[in-house]
């Protein structure tokens, strides 16, 4: 386990200390009165599928907690509020409760976690009827916002059904309605073609095929000979790709036997976040986080980006950096965050998950974001996306 | 002879109908075709489009007539353009990334929202420089300086506030929480309320510049629309404070709003994702930029009709009308 801020290790020892002798529970109070301390507990980036190409930078993720911060302060330092980051970076294979729980003894309350589903889960049941709430930056499963769902953990990742429906939505509209589908190997592939095909059914788009990536973890130099014949003899509108890892998925496009374009983890993607983006105040995001980071601003740093803000965001409304008050408001009808997406976003009150507009983009360029016009729900199109009410299964406790 | 008499009637009746309404002069910022449209209100078309700094967006005309002052904000400079001849008469210091500006009532100083750098900046306009820079919020937009030219009001858009500056001191001296992204802020003409616009909330705060007390927050609803098409960004209020015109963005509607009893009386249809207004000195007519739909609507301000829409640039932003 990595330590970003040594400062505040150092406290933690002089906390911990002090804890011990007074015999406190939990929640240590922030060092100031006004100071609201916002906790991050981070997978190391792994490396990258296809050797060294395109590394993941270290801060992944938490460059954009640390531009909510900064842009948090800049409304804080008005108000007598201030905020910061408390960062612990855990690597793959880790127990992540020992890091959780240092930084709760360190006095975060709101701690996001960008972490797997499963870890996600160990965290939220350890911290369950504590003063505590959770933030799920990273995991997709639908799982943990149906029956793995709990009380204490708010979703701003969306969840692959979110993604898949986005793309769904587009493709129906472009009257592309038949699709390939080749998926990877993994288990998290699988996922994915699960909810492709979810997706096709409630937009009545139609899977012609499945197709099994079987050609191995690096696509460079198999795909001229192999997508050819996975794509011959068959009748489709587009090319839909499960392959969350990136191992073969940029190589399948121009390699079709029929010219089509590709579609889902890679192609044309859905996506919370894209550099792209311009539109709704995006550009000035963008520029922010290019000049904090010095490198483009990913979805998981949007999605770090908009955990964070919902509770730095909510201090200056309710007046106080306490947890009790903050708890309430963030949880109540009243809160909406904006988040250049040209809509307020709000947390579905049945399971948790952030409600947002999706962008579809390919790597250089921004297409489209759905919902896209049209696809109408009786409370808002944004419910088109993903798991609706009815058909939940998640039962809060 | 009959048709020459036919014909006569009809000369007069044309230069009756021009002596009727003043001919304005219109000027429309294009966002995405880096131009300015200038409208003729006699013949209500555009008369010329002239090229301008890259992403033209806040516009207005100076208080003596003379320039037609735009932000370039992509080019990081405030242009100055002569309204005789359409020539660059100067460019003016404005830091980075303008968007939107308001002159002092004495028209000597102007105040600019910096969008990307979270300060707004005083400009000198006879020395053309820079006098001082004040922090602000994330992300300033809107701003107003009040008829008596002591407060300075920007909203900034990321933190959610209006905040009030003296204008003497250069010093914020509150602020006032409203909803989500607050985009424009307009004083009536008495300087007894400020109106506001938050475009995400989709609301319009009303607001005692003395006691910086809300005195309303006005919701909208337009039927078949749900709330997230309702971005609420451009207002503007006639002289005697009696009726407020507020853009509601991709709601493609203006709402007239009493300026007494905050009711909304009605929603003008215009054209898509509308932006800016702005009245001509007379108050008869009030222009509306439609950004998504590429034109400008004209409103008959005591008819409360939408009389035309008329084609400018791609993706028009800001408009002003030159005064008498």
């Amino acid at each position: 386990m990595a330590r970003i801020d040594a400062q505040a290790a150092m406290r933690t020892v002089l906390l911990t200390a002090c804890t011990a002798m007074a015999g406190w529970a939990g929640t240590a109070a922030s060092a100031r009165a006004d100071e609201l301390s916002v906790g991050i507990l981070s997978l190391r980036p792994p490396p990258p599928p296809i050797y060294d190409q395109d590394p993941l930078p270290e801060d992944l993720g938490l460059a954009g907690g640390r531009l909510a911060i900064k842009d948090s302060n800049t409304t804080g330092r008005l108000v007598g509020q201030s905020f910061r980051l408390d960062e612990t970076i855990i690597d793959e294979g880790d127990d992540p409760l020992p890091a959780f729980e240092e930084l709760v003894a360190k006095g975060n309350q709101f701690v996001v976690l960008n972490l797997p589903a499963a870890q996600v889960l160990k965290i939220a049941d350890a911290a369950k009827g504590r003063d505590i709430l959770l933030f799920n930056a990273a995991a997709e499963e639908e799982s943990l916002r149906n029956e793995d769902c709990r009380d204490n953990v708010m979703h701003v990742a969306p969840t692959r059904s979110m993604l898949t429906d986005s793309l769904a939505q587009f493709l129906v509209w472009k009257r592309w309605r038949n699709w390939l589908v080749i998926y990877g190997p993994h288990p998290n592939d699988q996922l994915y073609l699960d909810q492709i095909k979810r997706a096709a059914k409630k937009f009545s788009g139609k899977i012609i095929a499945e197709k099994l990536w079987e050609f191995g973890p690096d696509g460079r130099r198999t795909a001229q000979q192999e997508v050819p014949l996975l794509t011959q003899a068959l009748s489709y509108d587009v090319v839909m790709i499960a392959d969350e890892a990136g191992e073969f998925g940029d190589y399948v496009a121009y390699h079709t036997w029929d010219p089509r374009p590709t579609a889902g983890t890679q192609g044309l993607m859905a996506t919370t976040w894209h550099p792209q983006a311009e539109q709704h105040g995006a550009v000035q995001l963008n520029n922010r986080f290019k000049r904090l980071a010095n490198r483009p601003m990913t979805s998981l740093d949007f999605n770090v980006w908009m955990a964070v803000r919902t509770v730095t965001e909510s201090a200056p409304r309710v007046k106080s950096v306490q947890f009790k008050p903050l708890y309430d408001f963030v949880r109540g009808k009243e809160f909406e965050l904006a988040a250049f997406k040209g809509v307020g976003l709000t947390f579905r009150d049945w399971d948790w998950q952030l409600r947002q507009p999706i962008l579809l983009a390919q790597a250089a360029a921004l297409v489209s974001m759905s919902p896209q016009p049209g696809f109408l729900h009786q409370r808002t199109p944004l419910d088109t996306l993903g798991t609706d009410k009815p058909e939940s299964k998640c039962k809060l406790k | 002879m009959k048709a020459r008499i036919a014909a006569v009637a009809a000369i007069a009746g044309t230069l009756l109908a021009a002596d009727a309404a003043e001919a304005y002069t219109v000027y429309v910022s294009n966002e995405k075709d880096n131009t300015i449209s200038v409208i003729d209100t006699a013949t209500m078309t555009v008369t010329k489009t002239f090229k301008v700094g890259r992403r033209p967006r806040g516009l207005a005309v100076t208080p003596d007539g003379k320039y037609i002052v735009v932000c370039a904000s992509d080019d990081h400079r405030i242009e100055a353009w002569d309204t005789t001849d359409y020539k660059l008469a100067r460019t003016l210091p404005s830091g980075p990334d303008p968007e939107l500006f308001a002159f002092s009532p004495d028209g000597k100083l102007m105040y600019v929202a910096n969008e990307d750098d979270n300060l707004v900046t005083v400009v000198d306009m006879e020395t053309n420089k820079k006098v001082t820079e004040i922090p602000v919020g994330v992300e300033p937009e809107g701003m107003a300086v009040s008829p008596d030219g002591k407060t300075v009001i920007n909203t900034s858009e990321t933190t959610n506030m209006i905040h009030f500056i003296d204008a003497a001191t250069q010093k914020i001296t509150d602020n006032v929480l409203v909803d989500a992204r607050p985009r424009f802020a307009e004083f009536s003409s008495d300087g007894a309320k400020l109106w506001t616009s938050a475009e995400v909330g989709g609301t319009v705060t009303v607001i005692d510049p003395k006691t910086k007390q809300v005195l309303k927050r006005i919701e909208f609803s337009v039927p078949g629309l749900n709330k997230e098409a309702i971005q609420p960004v451009g207002i503007r209020i006639t002289k005697n404070g009696k009726r407020v015109f507020v853009a509601l963005g991709p709601a493609n509607r203006v709402a007239v709003i009493n300026g007494d009893t905050y009711e909304v009386e009605k929603y003008l249809l215009v054209g898509q994702r509308v932006w800016q207004l702005a009245f001509t000195p007379d108050e008869k007519m009030l222009f509306s930029t439609n950004g998504a739909s590429g034109d400008v609507s004209v409103i008959d301000v005591d008819a409360l009709r939408v009389t035309k829409s008329i084609k400018v640039g791609r993706l028009p932003w800001g408009v002003w009308v030159k005064p008498e």
